[in-house]
């Protein structure tokens, strides 16, 4: 049996201000509340440049050029420090929004997308100067519609309007006259799950030496649900994603859990590769197009930019064991069941404290744990508060309760063992996973030695159950010796035995 | 406050009258805690829920504060609120569900 290792990660950002008006649900619902909104009608001013969303340092964390300790010791509010951006990282980049528009439109296999001629005339002229996207793929933009043909698709045939710098540059049909879980807001909101899917999936494979070919199988983990009015969830956006990759040898199917989504995959996934199924499976997980805006209220009160004007997407490769990469232990998984209960405490100790108590470990064994990441400087003007720095102290406090931490200890673990939010909040993207990437260059590197991924998830939200949820993984340093290696036989403790006992021999030797 | 948890408390307040409810708050932050407090006080301040325009002026308190906290076992108390109450800002907290109550409480006792 082989140990399930964590190759890589991709992280991207997508800016889509149009989106927050058009498409973010705190706009549309105030739109359909009230049209005359003071709010609506001024919402454009607050919105940012791409250049600054770039020179935003926690988004030049999220894509991985800075590490997130970089954060504790630039004042906040962050939005107010610009810092010097790059939009590629090392993980992933900041697209911005024109860019990934003619994403939607490549990620349509339905001739839904339709986009007008000047538009698609300067994308395709952008695009074809990056080096991420194939001939093949800008063919798919193909050359647009008039202004006049979008404009009816809106009117007479309820379509969803594209917009970019708050003009109409395309729209997205409805895909069946009747049916609303196929109507255009819907499959504008689909399309958009997929294609930035799609592109973290490439900043993911452009880091790995696994070939296209070699990926046997896709975990979609995003908050949307593809379906028609039969099947409203009938999935799946992990193999139109894995066909988008040309990924000919996968298929896949989507997982969910509100924000926890993305740690079931991922624990889905070291599941599949432990026991052999696959050797190699992508988790993946787009942006939310709903959550764009979601605080927007209260920072436009507060005179602040809207800082909620990003998608998120993640993708990670989970594959046998190299011998070098950091491995998942799957003796280490911590779950919130249905009988924990859900005081804060119950649920610490679930996520956190029982799987650590199967390995015999205390809490200060983890050297970082990666838990709710969200953005204190989008989350704290908000009336939300720090959300990570209240999940350490949470697990600290815990850690003075069990006697493993002095309480005068509490705020130096929130530090060592803890990090600042840099997430975009948009559900489950800041859920856990993305101090992925930065875990396994530093285990790889040998600077820290074991690290917890903790995903929770509001599932009564969805009014099925009162139940909260969570689950956890622990990634530890690769020892070099393969589970196989183990199985055959190989018995670490008789080699030493061997070569002290050849050690000795020689000393004895040299000294007679 | 969420719009469903505004209509729990409209309909508790009507069933059984606003002398005989309690609110208990289990915000994390203080500016959380007192929005809330304030909802089922004086109606919701975003005016977007069925409390809008409500004004109730309920008790309410945080499950942190004395007036709560003494009422209970000590025992589940620290089973289920002992590790949090390490971590929130307590102080803060009681100040802001003082003056929310002092300001909006119909109920002076």
């Amino acid at each position: 049996m082989t140990n399930p290792v964590i190759k890589n990660a991709g992280y991207i950002l997508v800016h889509t201000p149009d989106m927050i008006l058009h498409n973010g649900t705190t706009a549309t619902v105030e739109k359909a509340s009230n049209p005359n909104s003071e709010y609506i009608s001024h919402l454009s001013e607050s919105f940012r440049r791409y250049e600054e969303v770039v020179n935003y340092a926690p988004n030049q964390v999220f894509i991985g050029n800075q590490k997130p300790e970089t954060l504790i010791d630039l004042e906040m509010p962050w939005h107010t420090q610009k810092v010097s951006g790059e939009r590629y990282g090392r993980f992933g980049e900041i697209m911005p929004q024109e860019e990934f528009i003619a994403m939607i439109k490549m990620a349509d296999a339905f001739d839904l997308v339709r986009l007008t001629d000047d538009f698609t005339a300067m994308v395709k002229e952008k695009l074809s100067e990056s080096s991420y996207f194939t001939e093949s793929e800008i063919e798919l933009l193909k050359e647009g519609d008039s202004k006049d043909v979008i404009i009816d698709i809106l009117n007479d045939h309820h379509g969803e309007g594209i917009f970019h710098k708050g003009t109409l540059v395309g729209c997205v049909k409805r895909a069946h006259d009747l049916d609303t879980n196929l109507n255009a807001h819907v499959m504008l909101e689909n399309l958009v799950v997929k294609a930035s899917g799609v592109l973290a999936v490439k900043h993911l494979m452009r880091q790995t030496e696994v070939a296209p070919e070699a990926i046997e199988y896709v975990i979609e983990c995003s908050e949307e649900a593809c379906g028609d009015m039969n099947q409203r969830g009938g999935g799946n956006f992990a193999k139109s994603i894995a066909e988008a990759m040309n990924f000919v040898n996968a298929t896949g199917s989507d997982t969910r859990g509100f924000c926890a989504g993305p740690t079931h995959a991922l624990i889905n996934a070291a599941a599949l590769v432990k026991s052999g199924v696959y050797k190699n499976v992508v988790v993946v997980g787009g942006g939310a197009t709903a959550k764009l805006g979601m605080n927007g209220k209260d920072h436009v009160k507060k005179g602040m930019p809207i800082l909620e004007d990003c998608l998120g997407g993640f993708a990670v490769l989970v594959s046998e064991d190299d011998g070098i990469s950091p491995v998942i232990n799957t003796n280490l998984i911590g779950r919130h069941t249905v009988g924990t209960g859900s005081s804060p405490q119950a649920v610490i100790t679930s996520l956190i404290t029982q799987p650590l108590d199967k390995g015999g470990l205390k809490i200060t064994d983890v050297d970082k744990y990666s838990v709710e990441m969200q953005n204190p400087d989008i989350t704290k003007p908000a009336g939300a508060g720090d959300v990570p720095e209240s999940n350490y102290k949470m697990i600290a406090a815990l850690g003075v309760k069990r006697g493993e931490l002095e309480k005068s200890q509490l705020m130096d673990f929130v530090k060592t063992h803890g990090m600042p939010g840099f997430a975009p909040t948009q559900g489950h993207i800041p859920s856990g996973v993305p101090y992925i990437g930065f875990a396994v260059d530093a285990i790889k590197a040998g600077t820290l030695n074991r690290v917890m991924i903790v995903g929770k998830g509001s599932l009564f939200l969805a009014r099925m159950t009162n139940q909260f949820d969570g689950v956890s993984f622990v990634i530890e340093a690769n020892s070099g010796i393969s589970a196989c290696a183990e199985d055959s036989g190989y018995d670490e403790k008789e080699v030493k035995k061997l070569i002290a006992e050849a050690m000795r021999k020689l000393a004895e030797s040299l000294t007679e | 406050m969420d719009l469903e948890n505004q209509k729990r408390v409209k309909d508790a307040a009507e069933k059984f009258g606003a002398e005989n409810v309690v609110v208990i708050i289990g915000a994390a932050e203080a500016e959380a805690a007192g929005l809330a407090a304030e909802t089922v006080t004086a109606g919701d301040p975003t005016f977007a829920g069925p409390l809008a325009g409500v004004e109730l002026g309920l008790r309410v308190y945080h499950a942190c504060e004395p007036e709560f906290k003494d009422e209970v076992s000590a025992d589940i108390y620290e089973e289920q609120i002992g590790m949090m109450e390490m971590v929130l800002s307590v102080d803060e907290i009681i100040e802001e569900m003082q003056s929310i109550r002092n300001d909006f409480c119909k109920f002076n006792d």
